[in-house]
């Protein structure tokens, strides 16, 4: 989806503001909500696709306006009910629609939280998924504009590059964000030069290196 | 309601402060059983006290001490940095990207927030900002400038745009003169920005 969130290239959005000593957290809401977007991501009702998918459909003003935590705070709210998990008007009163039902078991307990911080990224060393491009090979982003999820930036699109490393084999964001199955296939480091992707304005010498999922590339 | 009042958009029910909103949905959750709230608090712990970029500067300064070591991190991120106990948490696909005399190296998500956290932590304030992901791939040497970095029009600006599941780590020049310091002295010297790229190391003494 061409959305605000895909930000590469915009040159309105201000200075850059460094702040020092900066807390993890400013409030302790956020960190609140950080946990809790991780204990609600541990009982698998969505992905880390379909997650970052959410943020994307905020409408660009929301987008902009919202602190990070406060885009967190919505979309966690938006998946809980969208995945049935609570029911709005649950979300209004603050309280469970009925007491009597019985409880679950949280996916994400103190003893499992104490682990390994581990998400569960399958390995990316797969045989018997052969990579379609060479490490040294040049290859084009395609001119594609999926209208769901995607990682395909806006300003690679249609721009030649040059693969720098084969990363192995992950899930496709672009149908697991939907639910669509993993289509697990390679990804790649695409080194692209500057002046590609910028015009005559960039250095000569600089480059841009994007990790790009194979059906996002063709051969140049 | 105001009878001039009648269009038909949803009305937020819900408080508008996010405090408010949070505690609202943590009751909820622990009323309904979906989360612990013992594992929040252990979760909000360890992100505030035990993860963070002094894991990534014992990682920098191991590297530049033992030469075995930062060439098994070069080649393997993920297990060079498992030998000091760092594991897991979006670090399962590392990759340590080095700075030298031909190469400047910047780290940015343009998309959303991709960022190291086994070694960094949570990512600061301003690499989540609107204005460094869309900037640091346009004009990495005008973002550089304003973190007070320059790097020479003869030394190439390599930017690693986060758009998969791969997490970069920058492994920053050692500062000349620090010949004499201890590994623990040198990981004092490590900043969490030197390691994202927007600046380097500097000496003992010296400005960032």
């Amino acid at each position: 989806m061409n959305g605000v969130h895909d930000m590469g290239g915009f040159e309105d959005m201000g200075p850059v503001t460094h702040e020092t000593d900066e807390p993890v957290f400013h409030a302790p809401w956020e960190g609140r909500i950080f946990a809790i977007n991780r204990s609600l991501l541990a009982l698998r009702k969505w992905n880390l696709d379909a997650w970052r998918h959410q943020i994307e459909l905020l409408p660009a003003i929301d987008y902009l306006r919202l602190t990070y935590y406060e885009r967190w705070l919505e979309i966690n709210e938006q998946l809980a009910v969208k995945h049935g998990l609570i029911a709005p008007d649950e979300l209004v009163a603050g309280v469970p629609d009925d007491p009597r039902v019985p409880k679950t078991s949280p996916a994400l307990t103190a003893a499992v939280a104490a682990g390994p911080l581990g998400r569960g990224i399958p390995s990316a060393n797969d045989p018997a998924v052969r990579p379609r491009f060479q490490v040294g090979e040049p290859v084009r982003a395609r001119n594609i504009n999926p209208t769901g999820h995607s990682r395909l930036p806006r300003y690679t699109r249609g721009k030649a590059g040059v693969v720098g490393i084969d990363h192995g084999v992950y899930t496709f964001p672009d149908t697991n964000a939907h639910f669509l199955g993993e289509k697990r296939q390679h990804v790649y480091s695409v080194r692209f030069s500057a002046r590609e992707l910028w015009g005559e304005r960039a250095s000569a010498r600089d480059s841009v290196c994007l990790d790009l999922f194979e059906d996002y590339l063709e051969h140049a | 309601m105001n009878s001039t009042h009648d269009h038909d958009h949803p009305h937020q029910a819900v408080p508008s402060d996010p405090a408010l909103r949070v505690k609202a949905l943590e009751s909820l959750l622990v009323e309904k059983g979906l989360v612990d709230r013992a594992a929040l608090d252990l979760l909000v712990d360890r992100f505030e006290h035990q993860v963070g970029p002094r894991n990534g500067a014992r990682v920098i300064a191991r590297a530049w001490t033992d030469p075995a070591f930062r060439k098994r991190l070069l080649e393997d991120a993920p297990s060079a940095i498992a030998e000091l106990g760092y594991t897991g948490g979006q670090g399962e696909h590392t990759l340590v990207v080095e700075n030298g005399p031909k190469v400047h190296n910047l780290v940015v998500c343009t998309l959303c927030s991709c960022y190291p956290w086994t070694v960094l932590g949570l990512p600061p304030v301003w690499y989540k900002s609107a204005a460094y992901r869309s900037r640091a791939v346009i004009d990495p040497r005008g973002v550089l400038r304003e973190f007070g970095t320059q790097v020479d029009e003869d030394v190439e600006v390599r930017v690693w745009d986060s758009t998969a599941e791969l997490r970069y780590l920058v492994l920053p020049e050692r500062p000349a003169g620090t010949e004499s310091l201890s590994e623990e002295e040198l990981a004092a010297l490590v900043t969490r920005d030197a390691m994202v790229g927007v600046t380097k190391v500097a000496a003992p003494g010296e400005k960032p």
